[in-house]
């Protein structure tokens, strides 16, 4: 019996996520006395999971999965968790892991918890904090079936090191037994910049930036801070930028290190998807925006003054700072 | 073509959470609850292809009596007919089962479920439903169209999309973008007065495994109080040696 854990990866490179649910994988190995062993595809990289605490790689070589595909992809995380005994199987919550999650669930008849944001409250029985109500409260859930799926959110366990002897096994692809015949046609993704999924820092503005033409600004500023573009609800429905930037209760879930709120009220659905950010600023020429009351610092302006001045500061920051 | 939509009744957006009984309920107390929003760009999208090619809508929701307005509200948006499972849904699993039976009995081509209720957040019955009614799955989808048998659709992946290509019968955990947000309906007198009169069966519940259970709840610590900064200097001062995030 031992812990798996499912690492994602992108052209054989694993995404920042699967080297933080190694490390959650690790940690509950170690609550369980036992050990952890990763389920990779196409890898290159199977060994650097060692500096994570996984003893074992099964990388799965297989030309025809290169790209993600959810029921492919849940018939072989399901044959591992047999082969291995495991009982636990650690995930992301990406998109892509938010689509296989379920499928593995039922066919491993497992119970499956996403969005968990620390190390199980305990292993037996197996209880564990995830967010709910859309960030606005947490629950404590039991996960009562034999095997369980635990699905950890972004930033919030972080990557550990903890030195592990590794050794790194190929496989080959199960079969995926059900009638599954849903293939990708083509990908069209923003390639070489932070996503808002996983990037540490984003940078977010609301309909106080009047216009489309005006997100150039925005832009450069997350240029500068290595960080994701993001915006509010309105924003994507007046078609100014694309739904996938859209955060909130109804959009993408944001849980950065920093969060910059530009020209956002913070209304409450605004909020909930935010709330699991760390450390929040809010730009905003309206002192009673709701958003400073969520927010850890804030500056009162007009966005069209402040950002050009941060934008301009923060360059000569940078070339200081490195 | 027969589409069935899976409603979840959850608090409008707008409310505020706590809970009660030793904080292992959520309480309802003076909440309004509403179809899950995710779930009603699915209806949305369901009528319109109910319109433009031609499809018998109906829903279904786990729940007790309780969750009859909100089945209304979505039979005055247009759906033909409605199932109501009585059982009060206690985890995503044990749901999924639920609906899976009204799937095998219903002879669906499309099923349409929200890609995650903004209560509970579980984001698993599309795809565990699809799973026990061997049926092909897209998730976070965005886009959807069907020709025949076959269907084209979008997901929304990590920074970009996905064009997917599938056939029926599918299950679709759906979300904004199904259909544009000008293009949701409210219900309209006609609508109501018609839903009056639309079935809505109320079916026993299965034996289903209970997967997980919410033991407990909490919110987050509240928050301290802003710290403003006069000047941008002292902003990026703060974020860099109080805050240590740049
Ligand atoms: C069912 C439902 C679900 C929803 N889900 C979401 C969701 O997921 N995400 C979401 O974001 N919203 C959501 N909303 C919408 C939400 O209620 C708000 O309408 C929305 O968040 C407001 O966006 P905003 O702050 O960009 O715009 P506004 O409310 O128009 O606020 C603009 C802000 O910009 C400020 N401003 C204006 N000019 C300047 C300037 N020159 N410089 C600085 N500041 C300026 C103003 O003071 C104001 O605070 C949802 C609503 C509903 C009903």
């Amino acid at each position: 019996m031992s812990v798996l854990v499912y690492t994602e990866s992108e052209q054989g490179k694993f995404k920042k996520n699967a080297l933080e649910v190694a490390s959650y994988a690790s940690a509950v190995a170690k609550m369980m006395g036992t050990t952890v062993t990763a389920i990779a595809f196409n890898t290159t990289e199977g060994e650097s999971l060692g500096e994570y605490g996984v003893s074992k790689v099964m990388n799965v070589k297989d030309g025809s999965l290169e790209t993600f595909n959810a029921g492919a992809f849940a018939a072989s995380i399901a044959e591992a968790v047999k082969s291995t005994d495991a009982k636990v199987v650690i995930l992301s919550s990406s998109t892509d892991t938010k689509y296989l999650a379920p499928l593995l669930a039922a066919k491993l008849s497992a119970g499956y918890a996403p969005n968990v944001v620390q190390a199980p409250d305990s292993t037996s029985p197996f209880m564990v904090k995830r967010t709910a109500f859309s960030n606005k409260g947490f629950a404590h859930t039991q996960i009562d079936t034999d095997i369980k799926i635990v699905g950890v959110s972004n930033n919030a366990f972080g990557a550990h090191e903890n030195k592990t002897a590794i050794s790194v096994e190929e496989i080959s692809g199960a079969a995926d037994a059900a009638t599954n015949d849903t293939k990708s046609v083509e990908i069209d993704k923003v390639v070489g910049k932070a996503t808002i999924a996983d990037a540490d820092i984003v940078v977010s503005a609301g309909r106080g930036m009047k216009g489309p033409e005006n997100w150039g600004m925005i832009e450069e500023l997350a240029d500068i801070l290595g960080a994701a573009t993001a915006c509010s609800k309105p924003v994507s429905d007046l078609g100014w930028r694309p739904h996938g930037e859209h955060v909130g209760q109804t959009g993408k879930p944001v849980a950065s290190n920093l969060y910059i709120a530009i020209g956002i009220s913070g209304a409450i659905q605004h909020l909930a998807g935010v709330s699991a950010s760390k450390t929040k600023v809010v730009i905003n020429n309206d002192p009673e925006a709701p958003f400073f009351k969520a927010a850890d610092y804030g500056i009162v302006g007009d966005a069209f003054e402040v950002v050009p001045q941060l934008i301009e500061k923060l360059k000569d920051f940078k070339a200081q700072n490195g | 073509m027969k589409i069935l939509v899976c409603i979840s009744n959850v608090p409008d957006t707008t409310s505020k959470i706590n809970f009660t009984d030793g904080d292992t309920k959520f309480d309802t107390n003076g909440v309004q609850f509403v179809i899950n929003p995710n779930d009603e760009f699915g209806l949305t999208r369901a009528m319109w292809f109910k319109e433009k090619q031609g499809a018998t809508v109906h829903i279904a929701t786990v729940g007790g009596p309780t969750v009859e307005p909100t089945m209304r509200k979505a039979l005055a948006i247009g759906a033909d007919e409605a199932f109501r499972i009585n059982t009060e849904p206690t985890d995503g699993f044990s749901v999924a089962q639920q609906l899976a039976e009204v799937v095998k009995n219903g002879g669906y081509d499309l099923v349409i479920g929200g890609r995650e209720s903004i209560d509970y957040n579980g984001g698993m019955v599309p795809g565990i439903l699809a799973s026990l009614t061997n049926m092909n799955f897209i998730n976070s989808c965005i886009n959807l169209d069907i020709d025949g048998n076959n269907v084209t659709a979008f997901r929304e992946i990590d920074g970009g999309k996905e064009k997917l290509s599938s056939s029926l019968p599918l299950v679709v955990g759906g979300q904004k973008g199904l259909v544009e947000e000008s293009d949701l309906r409210i219900p309209n007198m006609r609508g109501i007065m018609m839903a009056r009169k639309k079935s809505l069966s109320v079916l026993e519940p299965v034996d289903a495994i209970k997967a997980t259970e919410d033991k407990k709840f909490d919110k987050p610590a509240s928050k301290g109080q802003v710290k403003l900064a006069d000047s941008v200097d002292q902003l990026i001062d703060l974020l860099h040696n109080e805050a240590k995030v740049i």
